[in-house]
């Protein structure tokens, strides 16, 4: 459905270094049983957020206050595995609305894309001066401008360009998805079915 | 006239529209839903007030939270129960195909689909799952894709899709005793990393992929997306031709001779370029095991784990975090490791070959009293062959368990979980943290490497039970 719209968001951050995090971790397959969209950022990163007994675990940077902000930035490789939309849905109920990473898994990305969650990728070298950032200050100020196709540090005024195609782009700036536009092509989908 | 391969030729026939600086508009023959990545939906189809397209395109079966025991019962779980209830509801308002529980066709959806003739060479499919990769061993375009996007197809047939880019693998030679297409798909991941086809479509070539069986292609496909891989294919040939003729919905009579006459021209041009190009050599390829919490973690099962020598930094952090989780050390062997479950199933190796292979191995043999050995056909049609052709019985008089049909322990949706601190060798996808239960460690490995572990306890290379 149509989500948010998202132009320009100025928010800290929260770190997650790990390289290579699937979405079995970012949502465990035993909470994908409901049959609507609700709940899930309970259970967002379940295992590593609980122990056994639903105590939250010290360690984990979900349960550390010094760390809040509604950008995730993550280490390589972040969403692979399951197609699991869910795991998008858990990040955007938990407060999620941007995960910056040097490298993403296609689908998740993809799925980040129709939920409105911005999926933001940048160089290895960039990732890594956000994170020390965020560890030295964890009030650091993340800009994320999407028309400008910009994210900023704005304790340094560090910046770089990211990717996103123009479609996606208006889409996300204007809260669109892609039922809207298919549906408009309905007279052109079966045209297309007739010549088959 | 210009050189093409055979996904272009497939992705090409399938665009409605290419938008402007933006994806393509992606037309599906074929869509397999269940009831886990479904239910939400149709959920908005109903908030949006529309219906579905094209219903007979699409083809439901419950694999994913379904139990493995009493399946002629009511679900016990009560969330199961609901979304298998939804699913129910979703196919008959809709006017959906759908396997049940039960029903001869029933179990999980990409081996159904094979099994039924409604997977073909040629087409486009795709199901809220991500190893619909499975379906490319036909010569299919075949990738999973999220909730949305299952909403997309519902309600227009359609996706959106930016092409990806193009990678061969060829994999050259002659496979050695006791090597299977699983130690092939994990040798390459191993290869080339968990991420290393990220952003690709791969086809797979060379002469030891084109003497594989259908099945074995099957397992191969599966685990592309364990690369990173949208998706992977083979062309079809008469292996293809061979396995689907005569199924329920392959095409009969003369529109078979017209179909086998389009598919055999469903091949890569001479000369086609690819993005990317990687050869493996068939003989270099021994069985495979992972040791750590991704499918790139594989080693043959002879040599140690790696050491930490070359990494750091995050790298080296989340290596350890991963041993960490397996209990293992950098540097020392696999072999030998002592095991507590065995899982032989999944879509990856739940197939009537692989049920084959681990009995014909094991017959004759006991399983080791520290093993639970748990044996989960793929559908239905693959556990009524089981007991016809006697596999059944010989894997009960082995000590195995056999349970019904489903995706069971591959992802512990239902009961079936491996408990916590427990090391597991499995036929299965995937190894990451808890995937087959909190806490549970998972070994990927063959089906023979799988049996032979079953037998000693221990991690084992299959090669050296046989010679005994």
């Amino acid at each position: 459905m149509a989500y948010d719209k998202f132009t320009i968001l100025t928010s800290t951050a929260v770190p997650l270094p790990t390289e290579n995090v699937d979405t079995d971790q970012i949502i465990p397959a035993r909470f994908l049983k409901a049959t609507e969209r609700e709940g899930f950022g309970d259970n967002l990163f379940r295992d590593w957020r609980y122990d056994v007994e639903g105590n939250p675990k010290k360690d984990f940077v979900l349960n550390d206050p010094t760390y809040t902000g509604k950008i995730l930035v993550a280490g390589k490789n972040f969403g692979s595995g399951s197609s699991r939309e869910h795991a998008v849905w858990a990040l955007y109920d938990y407060g999620f609305r941007c995960v910056v990473s040097s490298f993403f898994a296609d689908i998740f990305k993809n799925n980040c894309l129709n939920i409105g969650v911005l999926p933001v990728t940048v160089s290895p070298e960039f990732a890594d001066k956000l994170l020390s950032a965020i560890e030295e200050n964890p009030n650091t100020q993340i800009e994320v401008n999407l028309p400008k196709q910009k994210i900023t540090l704005l304790s340094t005024g560090d910046s770089e360009s990211f990717d996103i195609n123009d479609y996606k782009k208006a889409n996300m700036q204007n809260g669109f998805d892609d039922i809207d536009y298919l549906l408009n092509m309905s007279l052109e989908i079966d045209a297309f079915v007739e010549t088959r | 006239m210009e050189k093409t391969t055979l996904f272009d030729k497939i992705w090409d026939a399938h665009v409605v529209k290419s938008v402007p600086a933006g994806p393509d508009v992606f037309f599906i023959d074929k869509h397999f839903i269940h009831e886990v990545t479904s239910p939400v939906a149709f959920l908005n189809l109903e908030k949006r007030g529309i219906g579905v397209k094209y219903p007979h395109r699409t083809i439901a079966t419950p694999d994913h939270n379904v139990p493995t025991v009493d399946q002629d019962q009511t679900i016990k779980d009560k969330l199961s129960r609901m979304q298998v209830e939804k699913l129910r509801h979703n196919c008959a308002k809709y006017g959906i195909e759908l396997h049940d529980l039960g029903s001869a066709h029933h179990g999980i959806v990409h081996v159904i689909g094979p099994e039924l003739g409604v997977t073909q060479p040629g087409m486009t499919i795709v199901c809220g799952d991500s190893h619909t990769s499975t379906h490319g061993a036909f010569g299919a375009i075949a990738f999973g894709i999220g909730t949305s996007e299952v909403e997309m197809v519902l309600a227009t047939q359609c996706i959106m899709q930016s092409k990806p880019k193009k990678m061969r693998i060829s994999v050259e030679g002659e496979l050695g005793n006791g090597v299977t297409s699983k130690d092939i798909i994990l040798y390459i991941i191993s290869k080339i990393s968990a991420a290393g086809a990220t952003g690709y479509f791969v086809e797979y070539a060379g002469s030891a992929i084109r003497s594989l069986s259908m099945e074995a292609r099957m397992t191969i496909c599966n685990m592309s997306i364990e690369m990173g891989a949208r998706g992977g294919l083979i062309a079809p040939d008469e292996t293809t031709f061979e396995f689907l003729k005569g199924k329920q919905y392959a095409p009969k009579g003369e529109e078979w001779d017209q179909a086998v006459a389009h598919w055999k021209t469903l091949k890569t041009d001479e000369g086609a370029v690819f993005d990317k190009e990687l050869t493996f050599d068939a003989s270099d390829i021994e069985p495979m095991i992972t040791y750590g919490t991704n499918p790139g973690m594989g080693i043959k099962v002879k040599d140690s784990i790696p050491t930490t020598e070359g990494m750091e930094g995050s790298n080296k952090k989340s290596y350890l975090k991963s041993l960490d989780y397996m209990g293992f050390q950098p540097g020392e062997p696999i072999k030998g490791k002592q095991v507590d479950y065995v899982f032989v199933g999944s879509c990856t190796n739940g197939r009537i070959e692989d049920i084959r292979a681990v009995a014909q191995f094991v017959k004759g043999r006991k399983k080791a009293d520290n093993i639970t050995a748990w044996i989960v056909p793929g559908s239905r049609e693959v556990e009524k062959l089981a007991h016809e052709e006697g596999l059944v019985k010989i894997l009960e008089e082995a000590g195995f368990e056999l349970r019904q049909p489903g995706c069971s322990a591959c992802l512990a949706m239902n009961d079936d979980k491996i408990p916590s601190g427990k090391y597991a060798v499995s036929t299965s996808n995937r190894n990451f943290e808890g995937r087959q239960g909190p806490g549970a460690r998972t070994m990927l490995a063959s089906p023979l490497t799988v049996a032979a572990v079953a037998v000693t306890g221990r991690i084992t290379d299959p090669r050296e039970v046989f010679d005994n």
